[in-house]
C-alpha cells in the first residue's frame, strides 16, 4: 500500500512486538550512546584532539630545535631522537616523510606534537592501528604511553600526492 | 504565489498530457516520466563509468596484479568516488523524486522547464568534473581536503551539479505543492512519497553544505580570496559528504517499503512508525558528518560525543525501525496470503525469482547486517582511532551505499523500465540471478576491505609494500575484495546491458500490463486475508531482527576488546 494514499485513520499508537522492537532498539542506542563518556572517563584510548594553533614555519621551528636537543643517532640519515620520559616530542608530517625518527622508552607516557607543514596527513602506527588526523596549522597533542617494545611503523593514511604510499616513518620502543 | 500561477497558466494545458498505465492503472504525467527517463539513464550512464573504474581499482589494489600506475591510481579513485557516490546517485535520486511527486498522487509534473534546467545543470557539471579529472588536473580525491588543490573548473562542475540538483528538488516540492492545491489525492501523502519528501529535505540541508564549502573553495582556486581554514573545510565538506548519504538512506528505504508492495502486497503495519521514522531521519541524521572529525584535532571529546551519539543514535533508531517494519510489513502479507508454517516459513514462499524482490531484500540484509552495524560502530568517538582512515572505511560504506543504496536502485530499475519505457526487459533469466551476483559480489569486497583494513592497510593508497609490515593475511583480503569487485563489476556490466538493451530492443507492452517478475501467490487452499490486526504475528520478523541485535551487540563490544588492546593513547 505504500504507494497508495493510506487510509484516512492512519495515525495509531505503536502496539505489540512493533512497539517492544522500539523500546528495545532506543535501549541498545541509550547503551550506545553512555558507552563513550564512560570510556572516555574510565577507557585508556581515547581522542581528546588537544591542539594549539601553529604556523607551519613555527612549528618546523619547534621540530628542528626539538630534534638538535634530544638527537641520538641516525638512520638512512634521518635524525633518530629520543625524547625525554613524560616529556614532549614533535613529529613533522610532510611530502612525503614523518620526521624525525622517535625512540621511546617502554612504558612510558609522551605528549607528541603532530602537524604539518604542507597538505593533511594521516597518522596511522602499525601494526598497532593507532590512527589520527595531522592538518597544517594544527598543533595536535597526542599523550600516548609506548606500551610495548619494538619497532612500530607510521603509514600516512591521508592522501596527500604522488609520494603518498613511501611516506613511511617510523617509532622505535626500547 | 502569483509566480506559481503564472508558471501554472504557462505550462499547465488541459488537453491532458497524460497517459493511463497499463500495468497498475495509474495516471502517468507524460512530463514526469520523460524526465524520470533522463535521470534514470544518465544515472546509469555514470553507474558504467563508475563501474568500470571500481574493477580497475581494486585490481590495483589487489597487490598481485597491481594494474595502474600511481598518478592513474589516485586520479581513477577520484573518478569512482564522484561517479558512484554523487553522479549515478544524484541522478537516479531526482528520477526517483519526479516520479514519488506524480504518479503515486496523480499530479503533473510541476515545470517541465524547470527539470530541463536542473537536468542541464547537473550534467554540464559531471560531464565538467569528469573531463577536468581525466585530464589529470583535479587528483584531489572526491573529498577534495584542502590545502590539496584542483582546477577551478572541478569545483565549479560540483557546484554546478549541486545547484542543478537543488533544482530539482524544487520542482519536487513544487509539485507536491500543486498536487494538494488542485487536490489530485484525497488525505495524506503515501508512504513512498513521504519517504522521498524526507530524502528532499536532507538533500536540500545537503546541498546548502555542498554551496557553502565548495563556493569560497572556487573562489580560492581562481586566487580571488584567500584558503579557507582546512579543518573549517573538512567539518562543512562532511555535511555535504556525509549528508548525501544520508539522503541515499531515506531513498532506498522508501524503494524498500515500495518493492516489498510491488512485489508482495505488503502494507506497513502501522503507518505512523514508518512515517515517524522518516522524520527521525530528517531531524537527526545530518550530525553523523562528525563521523569524519572523530580523530581530528580542533574539536573536542564533548563535541564529538554529543554530535555522534545523541543526534545520530536517535537516526541509528529510525534505521532500526525500518529494519523491523519492512519485513514485518513483508511477513504479515505473506502469513495472510495463507503461508504459516512455522516462524520462517513465509520465507520460503517469498518470489525469490523477481529481481526486484531480490534486490531490495539483499539490500535490506547487506545495508542492516554489514553496512549498519559496521557504521553505527566505527561512527563511535574511539574506536574510531583503530578505524579512521583504514580500509574498514570503503569496506562499510560499499555494504551501504553499493550493497544498499544501489542494489535497491537497481531493484526498483526492474520495475521502472517496463513500465516508463514500456519495454519488456530483454534476457529475463540472466535479469533474474544479476542481483545475487551483485549482492555476492559486493559483500566479498566489503568483507575484504573491513578485514584488510582492521590489519591496519589504508585505503587512498597505491601501494602497501614500502610500509613492509603487511603479512599474508592482508593480502588475502585484498584478495577477496578484488575477486568481489570481479562478480560486483561482471554484475554492474550485465545490469547495464540488459537496461540499454532493454530500452533499446525489448519487445514493446503498449497497451498491456508488463510481463510480470512474479509476485507472492496465495497458498493452494488459503484465502487471503488481512493480519493487520495481530501486533504479535510476526514471528520470523522478531527472530530476524533478535539476531540482528545480537550480531550488533557482539561486533560493537569485540571492537571496544580490539581498542583496549592498544597503547593508551589520549
Amino acid at each position: 500500500m505504500s504507494l497508495h494514499v493510506p487510509e484516512r485513520d492512519w495515525y495509531k499508537a505503536p502496539a505489540g512486538a512493533e512497539k517492544l522492537w522500539i523500546g528495545v532498539a532506543l535501549l541498545w542506542c541509550f547503551v550506545m550512546s553512555l558507552m563513550m563518556p564512560y570510556w572516555h572517563f574510565r577507557g585508556k584510548q581515547n581522542a581528546d584532539s588537544e591542539t594549539y594553533a601553529v604556523e607551519p614555519a613555527a612549528f618546523m621551528e619547534r621540530t628542528e630545535r626539538f630534534v638538535a636537543d634530544n638527537r641520538v643517532g641516525e638512520i638512512d640519515g634521518v635524525p633518530v631522537v629520543e625524547p625525554p620520559p613524560g616529556g614532549e616530542a614533535y613529529l613533522l608530517a610532510r611530502m612525503w616523510s614523518w620526521y624525525p625518527i622517535l625512540k621511546l622508552r617502554q612504558g612510558e607516557t609522551y605528549r607528541i606534537h603532530m602537524s604539518s607543514t604542507d597538505l593533511q596527513h594521516g597518522f596511522s602506527l602499525q601494526p598497532l592501528n593507532i590512527n589520527y588526523q595531522v592538518i597544517p596549522g594544527y598543533d595536535h597533542v597526542i599523550t600516548m604511553t609506548a606500551a610495548t617494545a619494538g619497532e612500530f611503523i607510521i603509514v600516512c593514511n591521508e592522501f596527500c600526492g604522488i609520494g603518498h604510499d613511501r611516506m613511511i616513518g617510523k617509532i622505535i620502543v626500547e | 504565489m502569483s509566480l506559481l500561477s503564472r508558471y501554472n497558466a504557462s505550462l499547465s494545458d488541459p488537453a491532458a498530457k497524460s497517459r493511463t498505465c497499463a500495468t497498475t492503472g495509474l495516471n502517468v504525467c507524460l512530463g514526469a516520466e520523460r524526465f524520470i527517463k533522463l535521470n534514470a539513464v544518465s544515472a546509469i550512464v555514470f553507474l558504467l563509468l563508475g563501474g568500470i573504474a571500481a574493477i580497475l581499482l581494486a585490481l590495483t589494489r589487489w597487490q598481485a596484479i597491481h594494474l595502474l600506475p600511481v598518478d592513474w591510481f589516485y586520479r581513477i579513485v577520484t573518478f569512482h568516488g564522484l561517479n558512484m557516490l554523487i553522479f549515478w546517485i544524484l541522478f537516479f535520486e531526482v528520477a526517483i523524486l519526479y516520479f514519488a511527486a506524480t504518479i503515486p498522487i496523480n499530479s503533473r509534473l510541476f515545470s517541465t522547464k524547470v527539470a530541463w534546467v536542473s537536468f542541464a545543470m547537473m550534467l554540464v557539471g559531471a560531464v565538467m568534473v569528469n573531463v577536468i579529472i581525466l585530464r589529470g588536473q583535479a587528483d584531489v580525491m572526491m573529498t577534495s581536503y584542502l590545502p590539496l588543490l584542483a582546477h577551478p573548473v572541478f569545483y565549479l562542475g560540483i557546484i554546478l551539479v549541486a545547484v542543478g540538483t537543488l533544482i530539482g528538488v524544487f520542482n519536487f516540492f513544487a509539485t507536491l505543492y500543486i498536487a494538494r492545491r488542485d487536490n489530485t489525492y484525497e488525505g495524506s501523502l503515501p508512504l513512498v512519497t513521504f519517504g522521498a519528501a524526507a530524502a528532499a529535505i536532507i538533500a536540500v540541508v545537503t546541498l546548502l553544505h555542498g554551496a557553502i564549502v565548495m563556493l569560497p573553495t572556487f573562489s580560492f582556486s581562481m586566487g580571488w580570496t584567500a584558503e579557507p581554514d582546512p579543518m573549517w573545510y573538512r567539518m562543512i565538506w562532511w555535511g555535504l559528504g556525509h549528508m548525501s548519504q544520508q539522503v541515499n538512506v531515506a531513498a532506498m528505504v522508501a524503494v524498500w517499503y515500495l518493492i516489498a508492495y510491488l512485489a508482495t502486497g505488503a502494507k506497513p503495519i502501522n503507518e505512523t512508525v514508518c512515517r515517524a521514522a522518516f522524520v527521525l531521519y530528517v531531524l537527526f541524521i545530518n550530525l553523523a558528518s562528525a563521523h569524519h572529525l572523530l580523530v581530528d584535532p580542533g574539536v573536542g571529546p564533548a563535541w564529538k560525543m554529543w554530535n555522534t551519539s545523541y543526534a545520530m543514535y536517535l537516526a541509528v533508531l529510525a534505521s532500526m525501525i525500518h529494519a523491523f517494519t519492512v519485513p514485518a510489513s513483508v511477513e504479515m502479507a505473506m502469513r495472510g496470503k495463507g503461508h504459516r508454517r512455522g516462524i520462517f516459513g513465509w520465507i520460503l514462499a517469498l518470489p525469490w525469482r523477481n529481481p526486484a524482490f531480490s534486490a531490495a531484500a539483499l539490500s535490506l540484509l547487506i545495508f542492516g547486517f554489514v553496512g549498519g552495524i559496521t557504521g553505527v560502530t566505527l561512527g563511535t568517538v574511539q574506536i574510531n582511532i583503530i578505524a579512521h582512515n583504514t580500509l574498514r572505511i570503503p569496506g562499510h560504506f560499499h555494504a551501504t551505499v553499493v550493497g544498499g543504496t544501489t542494489l535497491a536502485f537497481m531493484g526498483l530499475a526492474y520495475y521502472v523500465i517496463p513500465l516508463l519505457f514500456r519495454r519488456d526487459f530483454i534476457a529475463r533469466g540472466l535479469a533474474r540471478i544479476q542481483p545475487w551476483l551483485f549482492g555476492g559480489g559486493i559483500l566479498l569486497v566489503s568483507i575484504g576491505m573491513s578485514f584488510a583494513g582492521s590489519m591496519g592497510v589504508a585505503r587512498r593508497t597505491w601501494d602497501i609494500e614500502p610500509a613492509g609490515i603487511y603479512g599474508p593475511a592482508a593480502h588475502l583480503f585484498l584478495g577477496v575484495m578484488g575477486i568481489g569487485a570481479i562478480i560486483a563489476v561482471a554484475a554492474l556490466l550485465l545490469f547495464v546491458v540488459l537496461c540499454v538493451g532493454t530500452v533499446l530492443f525489448g519487445v514493446r507492452n503498449n497497451g498491456r500490463a508488463m510481463a510480470d517478475w512474479g509476485a507472492a501467490q496465495t497458498a493452494p487452499g488459503a484465502k487471503e486475508t488481512s493480519l493487520l490486526h495481530d501486533h504479535w504475528g510476526m514471528k520470523g520478523t522478531m527472530a530476524l531482527t533478535s539476531v540482528f541485535l545480537l550480531c550488533f551487540a557482539v561486533y560493537y563490544f569485540a571492537n571496544w576488546k580490539a581498542l583496549a588492546d592498544v597503547w593508551p593513547v589520549r
